[in-house]
């Protein structure tokens, strides 16, 4: 399958499960597309997540924890590349975390990442979330953020199984954590209605970034 | 859960789960669902091939379950992880109440979890002092409301939006509004707030990966996922045979699982973890991670010849989604603990005879379940094994035993038929049906007309009518099959096929030692009957005289294709004479297009016909698109009914034990036939024609029953 066969090919599964998938020339556009994103939308108690509900105390105060600003987490970046990102966010007044999600529980706005894989014929992306913060931010965020390198995306899941195994069994060394995402979060237990963010991201965002020219 | 103590007091649960209108408005809107989004999943694929890989690599596993347990616990265990393997569920329980203990846990998360459900852990883990709460919304729906799951994949789907929202207000002591997306909300924070205070996760496993030592978890909500990364303490309850060989295997049944559940092409989240994970608030920064096996009856069940089978399923839940009965009686009367056809084999293994014995009974034996199952096992089969199992266990019915006995013995057998269709003589009203049914029968049986027996069998009409289907230089040589329906109520049926092949170069032979196919005994759990019924008639036609056995019955016709072979095994060989008999029995519409090769220039007929697919030729013997082509090629105009394939609730004795769901399913039918419009609805089993004809009878409809034999020879121009 060719490139762009597979790009669309991806694109089209990714939507089909409500994820939203964008191009980006660079890194640097997808920080910026991560801040315009995240200072457009409310800040995350105010977004249809469950604050505003009617709450049993517990859940409520649970609410409340959150501090006022916009919060983006980034686990796992290179140095570099995560001071250019915060410079962005911090631009605009939002708070960039790398570490310490069990801080934020409560809720974070936008989970950051950089997937390791990506398949088209499933829409979904790949993690290796062997970092605890990393399993956090994509989690207890209202929406994920992720990075596909197009010199990652495959075919089919098949296509992948060696790579898949080697972020497995790290030479049977090192436990790992790894996970295929796709779309968000996600239940239709109530009359098979479906209804996203039950528990992780209200919504995934995938920014496809032609990493080789 | 299932609680009745014997058959009575089922069919008044099953009375009861009927007049649940919300349920049976749900499941109906799913049934008709399901099937759009499942073909649009697998659209582009080669459906049986990807299902024929699962069974495939699941046989792998299951016939090496040992190892791959040995190999499993050394990886995980090389990465920190403590493997257990326990013998019962009881076993199970306490090991996990013992890893609570031990590592001073007050609260428990769970993400979903079929293995839990069949230990009970919750209770057990109650019974500690430990809270236990349900992370996956369905789950902890029912949770809530102390109840069992109604289905695999969605534990809620008996449930309204006003029932949750009313549960939901009870839970937060605060009112909530009846909108889904709002519900769902409060569940987000409402839950979110209990993985912030749990010390203990405990999920289950679709996978555990041999050979690299992971555990594989597939789900929409990202629940596990929390579940396995917030507590400090992580225990997954893992069924034996959920071991797979590779990740490979592992990859090809989630092409399959996701499809088949959901109609998705995969879940939202998969998830893989291998060995002890970081974990902040850990001692060592580790997460204490235990694997707790569960056998339960597994590993034997893995040597059985039968039963091994069973241990392929990856419970998609896709048996109850086809299930014409429990889209009627829903979850908590179609299983225990695991719902649907596997629900009602699992209950006898993993929970009890006593539940399992009425329940086993309920299956139409349609093969619904047997066609869209993620890993081809044959569910209707094994249903039927169950349930000799349990009678040789607790003794046949007299009934049965009488049946078997009479059957076993042709010459008695229909004698007895000719004497019934005297006695009935005082009952027999006009046009054909009795007036007052029999005394058998009581009076749930009366939304259906039933059929006089014939005054003449065909096998007595016969000697006067095969010269017209003798001709000197014949181009096919066929024997025909008539089972005991056709020749002895319906034996126009079989003239009928006189009108067709006359002329055609075909000789039709009819044996006459043949005797009844032997599946109503089979269904009834007699089986040594069923072998020497099926013997009688391998050895009633001499194989090499015949191209083909043409049966006009469908059930007869997938009976013998299908089951004769396995029947008759002998010392695990299936004996030539029954695989050579199988191989050549034929339908007729199959025969009449495939065969013959029908030709619309023989036939005149007129106006609007619709088909009823029999579930024996539909999928008994892969019959589909024949009646169709043999319904143009007679010139009517084809309607095609809404849930063509789905049973009309025949289902031979099956209508006897289960009249109330019997006349639900014939209901259903009958408004889908008289939603077409057409004046004549055509089906290829006596079995259909009986129930069909006999529920329009009694609602004074126009609408006719013919067999594709009977319209063939009154459409075909007479020469």
């Amino acid at each position: 399958m060719q490139l762009n066969e597979m790009t669309d090919l991806f694109r089209q599964k990714a939507e089909l499960v409500s994820a939203k998938v964008s191009e980006v020339a660079s890194l640097k556009e997808a920080y910026e597309y991560t801040v315009d994103l995240c200072e457009k939308k409310e800040a995350c108690q105010l977004l249809v997540s469950g604050c505003e509900e009617n709450l049993s105390p517990k859940a409520e105060a649970l609410c409340e924890t959150k501090p006022t600003a916009r919060i983006i987490a980034a686990p796992g970046m290179r140095k570099n590349n995560f001071s250019e990102f915060k410079k962005l966010a911090d631009e605009r007044g939002i708070m960039l975390i790398e570490s310490g999600l069990r801080k934020h529980l409560g809720g974070i706005d936008i989970g950051f990442t950089i997937a390791d894989y990506a398949v088209a014929e499933t829409g979904s992306v790949v993690l290796d979330s062997s970092s605890e913060d990393l399993r956090l931010a994509t989690m207890v965020s209202e929406i994920h953020v992720a990075v596909v390198r197009k010199s990652t995306l495959r075919a089919t899941t098949n296509a992948l199984e060696a790579e898949l195994k080697a972020l497995m069994v790290k030479d049977g060394k090192a436990p790992s954590y790894l996970a295929f995402v796709t779309g968000a979060s996600r239940t239709a237990d109530i009359e098979r209605v479906l209804a996203l963010g039950v528990h992780g991201p209200l919504e995934l965002h995938v920014l496809l970034w032609e990493d080789k020219k | 859960m299932q609680d009745a103590k014997d058959l009575k007091e089922y069919r008044e649960h099953i009375k009861s789960a009927l007049s649940n209108d919300f349920q049976r408005q749900a499941l109906d809107k799913f049934a008709k669902a399901y099937p759009v989004g499942r073909a649009n999943a697998f659209k582009g694929h080669d459906v049986k091939a990807l299902i024929n890989e699962v069974a495939r690599v699941k046989d792998a596993g299951i016939a090496r379950l040992d190892e791959l347990y040995d190999e499993f616990k050394r990886k995980a265990e090389a990465l920190g992880v403590k493997v257990h393997l326990a013998k019962t569920a009881h076993e199970a329980n306490e090991i996990i109440a013992r890893i609570a203990q031990e590592n001073g846990v007050k609260k428990v998360l769970k993400s979903k979890s079929m293995t839990a459900e069949e230990t009970h852990l919750n209770d057990h883990l109650e019974k500690y002092g430990l809270e236990v709460t349900e992370t996956d919304l369905g789950e902890w729906i029912i949770q809530l409301r102390k109840e069992g799951p109604t289905h695999m994949v969605m534990p809620a789907i008996h449930l309204s939006r006003h029932q949750v929202a009313d549960l939901f207000s009870a839970v937060t002591g605060a009112a909530q509004e009846v909108d889904i997306d709002k519900l769902v909300k409060v569940a987000r924070r409402e839950l979110r707030a209990k993985y912030v205070e749990a010390d203990m996760g405990i999920s289950g496993a679709n996978f555990a990966v041999a050979e690299t030592g992971s555990i594989g978890i597939i789900t929409n909500e990202g629940n596990a996922r929390l579940v396995t990364t917030l507590p400090r303490v992580h225990v997954a309850l893992v069924g034996l045979e959920k071991l797979t060989t590779t990740l490979d295997d592992a990859l090809k049944i989630i092409r399959v699982l996701p499809k088949n559940a959901t109609g998705q092409n995969i879940t939202s989240y998969v998830t893989w973890i291998t060995g002890a994970n970081e974990c902040a608030t850990c001692p060592d920064q580790k997460k204490v991670m235990h694997v707790v096996f569960l056998d339960n009856g597994r590993s034997s069940m893995a040597k059985h010849e039968s039963y091994k089978e069973v241990l392929r399923c990856v419970r998609c839940g896709a048996c109850a989604n086809v299930c014409p009965v429990y889209r009627l009686v829903g979850g908590h009367e179609y299983g225990d603990v695991y719902i649907g056809a596997i629900g009602l084999i699992l209950t006898y293994f993993f929970h009890s005879k006593e539940k399992a014995k009425a329940l086993v009974q309920n299956c139409v034996n349609c093969q619904a379940c047997k066609e869209i199952c993620a890993s081809g096992i044959d569910l209707p089969r094994i249903i039927k094994e169950v349930y000799n199992d349990i009678l040789n266990e607790e003794g046949h019915p007299a009934e049965s035993k009488v049946l078997g006995l009479v059957l076993k013995n042709r010459a008695l057998f229909h004698g007895l038929l000719r004497t019934a269709k005297l006695a009935q003589k005082p009952l027999k009203a006009e046009q054909g049906y009795l007036r007052h049914l029999p005394l058998i029968f009581s009076k749930e049986h009366n939304f259906r007309a039933l059929p006089a027996i014939a005054d003449k069998p065909f096998r007595d009409r016969w000697n006067e009518i095969k010269h017209r289907v003798s001709p000197a230089n014949p181009r096919y040589k066929v024997a025909l099959f008539s089972g005991c329906v056709q020749d002895f109520v319906y034996p126009e049926q079989l003239e009928a096929v006189v009108d067709i092949l006359e002329g055609k170069g075909v000789q039709l032979d009819f044996p006459m030692a043949q005797t009844c196919c032997g599946l109503p005994v089979r269904m009834m759990g007699e089986f040594n009957a069923a072998k020497d019924v099926a013997e009688l008639n391998v050895n009633a036609f001499d194989q090499s005289k015949y191209d083909y056995v043409l049966t006009l019955c469908a059930s007869c016709g997938g009976y013998l294709k299908e089951m004769y072979p396995r029947v008759l095994t002998e010392g695990g060989k299936i004996p030539v004479k029954a695989q050579q008999f199988a191989d050549k029995v034929i339908s007729l519409s199959e025969f009449m297009a495939k065969v013959l090769k029908l030709d619309p220039a023989e036939y005149q007929g007129q106006g609007k016909v619709t088909f009823h697919s029999p579930c024996h030729l539909a999928r008994g013997m892969n019959v589909k698109e024949e009646p169709h082509e043999a319904i143009r090629a007679s010139g009517h105009e084809f309607v095609p009914m809404e849930e063509e394939h789905v049973c009309c609730g025949f289902g031979g004795t099956y209508s006897m034990k289960f009249p109330q769901v019997s006349k639900e399913l014939l209901d259903k039918k009958i408004a889908n036939i008289e939603a077409t419009g057409a004046e004549v609805i055509v089906t290829e089993c006596p079995g259909c024609t009986m129930q069909i004809r006999g529920g329009l009878h009694n609602k004074g409809s126009k609408v006719q029953v013919m067999h594709t034999s009977e319209l063939l020879a009154k459409a075909r121009k007479k020469k």
